[in-house]
């Protein structure tokens, strides 16, 4: 019992140490969201963006290879980035849209149109 | 930075699950290797994460600035030490923020170089959000090869 208990826990923390969160900003206005992630060394090739269901994973790979010498220090992670984040229904999942510039990522997600508070005009 | 350290085979905890991961949590926390703090807001205050690297003609140095402006990264050499430093715009949006973890303010960054360089020969490149700088060694600070004549 014990035992399992103990592998679980490594598998959890191994898991862990093999992605960095990346930090976001998330904003809200009446038509959309806007997500900015950030994920330093990033470009256009390395990024993943799935959608599953109601939930929107991101997972960055970081291009940039250590430059051919030795580490004297080093504080930046090789570690990829991911995050998970739960989509607001009134999201239209088919019209998100992407874009990384120097290493931050930023999506667009629209709400839908049903959602949006529209005026009827009266027909004659 | 170890404070205490828990021997993992002698407490009797081990049977509860969730208390062994709080223990395991409080362990890494001791543990936490100082590095790590950078790049993260710590008191408020934030600093790219910065890599060294040496080779035999250069020192190169590797920060962690996504999305900047170029003209927003101040780079200088002063008596042996690199200084990063710049300034993260906030651009003001007409929204209401769900999460705001993203750093904007003013930072600064020395890094105390191991070997004398090139003071006017170094140069820098910002990509991806990393800003690379790239100094030449002085030619005193290069690994010199004596061929020893054998009589």
């Amino acid at each position: 019992m014990n035992a399992v208990a103990q592998q679980d826990q490594g598998a959890v923390s191994t898991r862990a140490k093999n992605f960095v969160s990346p930090e976001v900003n998330i904003f809200e206005s009446k038509d959309k969201y806007l997500l900015e992630a950030e994920m330093p060394g990033v470009n256009k090739d390395g990024l993943e963006i799935t959608l599953e269901g109601n939930e929107l994973t991101i997972v960055g790979h970081r291009a940039d290879e250590a430059p051919s010498a030795e580490v004297i220090y080093r504080e930046s992670r090789l570690a990829d980035y991911r995050r998970t984040f739960e989509l607001d229904p009134a999201i239209d999942t088919g019209r998100i849209e992407a874009q990384v510039n120097q290493g931050v990522l930023t999506l667009t997600l629209p709400k839908l149109e049903k959602v949006k508070p529209r005026k009827i005009a009266i027909a004659d | 930075m170890a404070l205490i350290r828990l021997n993992k085979r002698e407490t009797p905890w081990t049977g509860f699950q969730g208390l062994a991961q709080l223990r395991d949590e409080m362990d890494r926390l001791f543990e936490f290797p100082l590095g790590e703090l950078a790049g993260q807001r710590f008191f408020n205050e934030w600093a790219p994460a910065v890599d060294l690297y040496e080779n035999k003609d250069n020192l190169i140095v590797k920060a962690e600035l996504p999305g900047m402006k170029k003209e927003n990264i101040e780079v200088s050499l002063h008596e042996g030490a690199l200084t990063i430093a710049g300034e993260r715009v906030e651009e003001k949006k007409d929204a209401s923020a769900h999460r705001a973890e993203r750093f904007h303010g003013k930072f600064q960054r020395t890094v105390t170089l191991p070997t004398k360089v090139q003071g006017n020969n170094v140069s820098a490149s910002y990509k991806d959000g990393v800003l690379t700088i790239s100094l030449p060694k002085a030619e005193e600070a290069k690994p010199k090869q004596i061929e020893v004549q054998v009589k």
